[in-house]
């Protein structure tokens, strides 16, 4: 097991088993069919991302660098979190980007009930060590425990 | 972050709940980034991303409705990117079924919300809200609480703005308390280059491709870039500006782009030339070869590649008044030199509302008409993003559009030879 210290964006605590995109992830190309067409699961459809692309991402700890694209991102991330199809956390490697700040923000603020642990600056070596279905469990303090 | 008393007594609840909520979550923001402080938006206008009364986004409805009925409503009028829906752009019955009654079901409904909170006018819908038509043009050094990628880099860039890329429902919060936090790009220091791209292309780079090719490799950085001056000049006349809507969509959609200088064009980069570069800034040549590893680099996700394309986009983000003379001038030419009267793939031009009622002022627009090339003001990717729409084979120059959909992308003189001239 192996231990990474973040910054807490959004508080909270969680396991998950992990997935992870080494690219940036494209919010509004991943999410759109999956919450548009009442996929539970949130398949990724981006299909520019061969990390993610056809992968589950609802009740997973999303590992990944930033997000990237349309200023829907965060928007999106929201109306994730209302109909309960988001990521069990989300886990940057570096400082968190505007649009997935304001998503989590948002969740957070407007849907109390919405959970989503956001946690970033955990280092580029979190995202090299971070593999695919390893599990994952965030502690209040920030800190990500990789198994 | 240091709030002033009137900031901290809406936090605290004096204004009420939904005000405090509002305020929290613009704090929160600015936490996240180490903002040190509130700054006043100094805009006339607002420009709002979440255009579309899409049924699955009603999260946002009920939230707008909140913001209404607690009478938190923008302090600004805002225009909002393209609707989604436009009964003369190509669709069979069952599309439209799904448009009308499935996918956009509520779009009625969100306009009357928007109207209550703030809306411009009836014709505020265009992505490309700062052209001269449509009148959302901030001034240089305006502070503002934008969404809309390629218009939050284009108001940055060209127009010299200051704005991050704030998500949609973040742009409205900032409006309504009338302040957005000072941190990222609303600073002097966020807006300075830790990127130097070389253009060293021995033709004029396709806009929406060098976009995509810097937006790929700075990601959410401010690139510095030399050697276009050669291809648009040092004047921001209509042309470079058109060349630079296009590239800088590109730059945000591709990768994750607020800000670029363009050495000798763009304002600060003129003002302040290499000062606005950081010390150790990375650097990025671009040459053809890059451009054509780039452009050979794109998914081709169709289930036939070899498919003939059923519809072609162009303007993506929305065209300005001389791209649609000029297109218009290319595809008569085109239709000329093949000998064919209609294009050969239904094809579908899109502008903001404003620019479409002058452009139909021309003689240009029967011009157009004649080629069967079809005129709207539709966002092309809510288009695409209906399920019978997205396997259909459809071709576009907009490299924004290629990214969030199953558009393949072509090169303008491709798209132009596909059209009038034919081949898949």
């Amino acid at each position: 097991m192996r231990e990474f210290k973040g910054r807490i964006v959004t508080p909270g605590t969680v396991t998950a088993e992990a997935v992870v995109t080494h690219g940036g992830l494209n919010t509004l190309a991943s999410f759109q069919k999956a919450l548009q067409f009442g996929d539970k699961k949130a398949t990724c459809g981006d299909q520019n991302n061969p990390d993610l692309y056809g992968k589950e991402m609802a009740g997973k700890a999303l590992c990944l660098p930033q997000t990237i694209g349309s200023t829907t991102g965060g928007m999106v991330i929201y109306c994730a979190c209302a109909m309960g199809r988001q990521p069990a956390c989300m886990l940057f490697s570096g400082p968190i980007d505007s649009l997935a700040a304001a998503g989590s923000i948002l969740a957070s603020v407007w849907l109390p009930e919405a959970q989503m642990p956001v946690v970033d600056s955990l280092g580029e070596e979190f995202l090299s060590y971070v593999k695919d279905g390893m599990k994952i469990t965030v502690k209040e303090d920030g800190t990500v425990c990789v198994d | 972050m240091f709030l002033t008393d009137e900031q901290q007594a809406i936090l605290n609840g004096e204004k009420g709940e939904t005000m405090a909520k509002v305020m929290k979550t613009l704090v929160m923001y600015g936490d996240a980034f180490g903002a040190d402080k509130m700054v006043p938006v100094t805009s006339e206008y607002n420009h709002l991303v979440t255009s579309f009364g899409l049924k699955m986004i009603s999260p946002v409805y009920e939230l707008m409705d909140q913001l209404i009925e607690a009478g938190a409503i923008s302090q600004q009028k805002f225009s909002m990117d393209p609707r989604p829906l436009d009964k003369n752009v190509p669709a069979n019955f069952l599309q439209n079924l799904i448009f009308n009654k499935f996918m956009y079901s509520k779009q009625d409904f969100y306009e009357g919300q928007l109207k209550q909170l703030g809306l411009l006018n009836e014709d505020a819908f265009t992505c490309a809200c700062y052209l001269d038509q449509v009148g959302n043009k901030p001034k240089k050094g305006e502070v503002l609480s934008w969404a809309e990628s390629s218009a939050v880099v284009y108001a940055n860039s060209v127009l010299g703005a200051r704005c991050n890329r704030n998500s949609g429902i973040m742009d409205i919060m900032g409006s309504i308390a009338g302040c957005v936090p000072h941190f990222g790009l609303v600073t002097d220091e966020g807006r300075k280059a830790t990127w130097i791209v070389k253009v060293e292309t021995t033709k004029k780079p396709e806009a929406q491709l060098l976009g995509s090719a810097i937006g790929m490799k700075v990601m959410e950085d401010v690139p510095y870039i030399y050697g276009m001056d050669k291809w648009l000049g040092t004047e921001l006349d209509d042309a470079a500006c058109t060349y630079l809507k296009d590239f800088g969509a590109a730059t945000a959609s591709n990768g994750a782009v607020g800000l670029y200088h363009m050495d000798k064009l763009t304002p600060e980069a003129v003002e302040m030339g290499e000062s606005l570069i950081c010390e150790g800034a990375q650097v990025y040549v671009v040459d053809d070869a890059e451009l054509q590893r780039v452009q050979d680099s794109y998914p081709v996700i169709w289930k036939n590649p070899d498919a003939k394309p059923k519809l072609c986009f162009v303007g993506c983000p929305h065209m300005s008044l001389q791209q649609l003379i000029d297109w218009t001038d290319r595809v008569k030419k085109g239709l000329q030199e093949s000998g064919n009267k209609k294009v050969l793939i239904p094809t579908v031009f899109t502008t903001a509302p404003a620019v479409k009622k002058e452009f139909e002022k021309t003689r240009h627009a029967n011009r157009l008409k004649s080629t069967g090339v079809v005129l709207s003001d539709i966002c092309p990717l809510m288009y695409m993003n209906n399920p019978l729409c997205g396997p259909m084979p459809v071709i576009t120059c907009s490299n924004k559009l290629r990214t969030y959909t199953t558009a393949r992308y072509y090169t303008e003189d491709e798209i132009l030879t596909k059209i009038t001239k034919g081949g898949n």
